[in-house]
């Protein structure tokens, strides 16, 4: 069964694609059986050079243009002849666990007939994840790479200054910015802008995106190490794509952040432990009930 | 959540008006769903390929314009067609009574209009995902 489902995919089916892409986000399938799987079959491929990039996070508030620019890069790599997946993020509701997935709406790549066989979008919720992209997206991430797709682009959860998960799934970071977010001081602040491997000043059409542009370049250079490029967009106004495209392509990990995002990767892998006990629910209801206190029922998880 | 389906919610044609699609699509959310919305205008192909890379089990197709009878059933049998024949469809918006009998026939498996309360719609999809014939491609005559 699963054989046949993985031999499709390999073959570019795309509902054998779609499929198991549910299958492993639910958990019903594990990436290593996957992995053993195309390892039988004797197609498996070896990722090219450790240098260049498999994966890339795309992340920053609310509103300030990610899925716009994510439909840009899908556009602009589609047409280099690469194949490109767009896994879009969007909250679940943590009370009814529903959620409404609307980066589609964006996506304009999918509508030129050349290149919208080059590209695959799935949006995906975040389920039962606290961060801004949940943790079984590394191995949704780790499929689309198996099966031969080329760049992966993960399209996280609008995210606050302290959301650093993402790091967790992405080889590189990227933050977009806005005008109008705020004085000097917020690119100061700590959190986020210190993980990104390149800026994006998207909407650089508005004033103020310059004299942000200038800001959080003026912050970066205060730290130690290679200083990420700050890039100017406009992802509207069809402003700085190709340049940005390319930057992005070619992008090396700024190196400063190596132990911040390999905190991410134990604290999501340890999340994910915990979160698939199969005690979990039960420890939940005595915890609510008062039944239970928080130090008993982390030993219980261990 | 055990019965979670993930839904299509999508505007075929030329129609602007989405307020509907909208409280539908925010009605599944709030029962526990993961809809995802396509946005306005798209054609059938668009949805098609939609429905088929987010795995959606179920598809909402929402028309205001009048285009319902020629883009209904145009996308219905492009998702028999495309191997898609178990994805479950269901339809909204202003649709005579007389135009319904074409689409139950062309596979739609449910058709609400204005004033229908959200709670239909969630009864209507407990049902469906729960019966064999439910599927767009599927020869039963049940429908909503």
């Amino acid at each position: 069964m699963l054989n046949d489902s993985i031999l499709a995919a390999l073959g570019g089916d795309r509902r054998a694609i779609a499929r198991l892409l549910s299958a492993i986000e639910s958990e019903k399938v594990s990436i290593n059986e996957v992995k053993l799987e195309i390892e039988e079959l004797g197609k498996f491929s070896e990722s090219s050079d450790s240098d260049s990039w498999d994966s890339i996070a795309i992340t920053g508030a609310p509103g300030v243009g990610k899925s716009c620019i994510c439909d840009k890069l899908l556009t602009q790599w589609a047409e280099l002849g690469m194949n490109v997946v767009l896994l879009a993020v969007d909250p679940s509701s943590p009370r009814s666990g529903g959620a409404l997935l609307g980066d589609r709406i964006r996506l304009s790549v999918v509508d030129d007939e050349k290149l919208k066989d080059r590209v695959f979008i799935r949006s995906v919720a975040t389920r039962k994840t606290s961060g801004s992209v949940p943790f079984v997206l590394k191995d949704m991430v780790d499929f689309m790479l198996l099966i031969g797709w080329d760049k992966i682009i993960i399209e996280t959860v609008g995210a606050g200054q302290a959301d650093i998960r993402c790091a967790a799934v992405g080889d590189r970071i990227v933050v977009v910015e806005g005008p109008a977010r705020g004085d000097g001081v917020q690119a100061e602040k700590a959190g986020l802008l210190e993980l990104a491997d390149c800026v994006l000043v998207n909407k650089s059409d508005l004033p103020g995106a310059k004299k942000h542009a200038d800001e959080i370049k003026e912050s970066l250079e205060l730290a130690d190490g290679e200083v990420p490029e700050v890039i100017l967009v406009s992802a509207l106004k069809n402003q700085g794509i190709e340049e940005m495209s390319i930057a992005l392509l070619d992008l090396k990990s700024s190196g400063r952040s190596e132990k911040a995002k390999w905190r991410e990767r134990l604290l999501a892998t340890h999340e994910r432990k915990i979160m698939s006990n199969p005690k979990i629910e039960s420890i939940l209801e005595k915890l609510s009930s008062g039944t239970m206190q928080l130090e008993d029922a982390l030993e219980e998880l261990e | 959540m055990g019965n979670m389906v993930r839904v299509v919610v999508a505007k075929p044609g030329l129609d602007g008006h989405d307020r509907g699609a909208k409280v539908v699509a925010r009605a599944l959310r709030d029962a526990g769903h993961e809809v995802i919305y396509t946005g306005l205008r798209r054609t059938p192909q668009q949805i098609v390929d939609t429905v088929r890379d987010e795995d959606a089990r179920f598809l909402g197709l929402s028309s205001l314009s009048g285009a319902h009878a020629h883009l209904f059933p145009k996308i219905c049998s492009l998702l028999t067609e495309q191997g898609l024949g178990d994805v479950i469809v269901f339809g909204g918006g202003i649709i005579p009574e007389d135009d319904k009998p074409p689409l139950f026939d062309a596979g739609i498996k449910a058709i609400f209009g204005p004033g229908t309360l959200t709670q239909e719609i969630l009864d209507f999809i407990e049902e469906a995902a729960s019966r064999a014939d439910s599927g767009v491609g599927s020869d039963s005559d049940w429908h909503w």
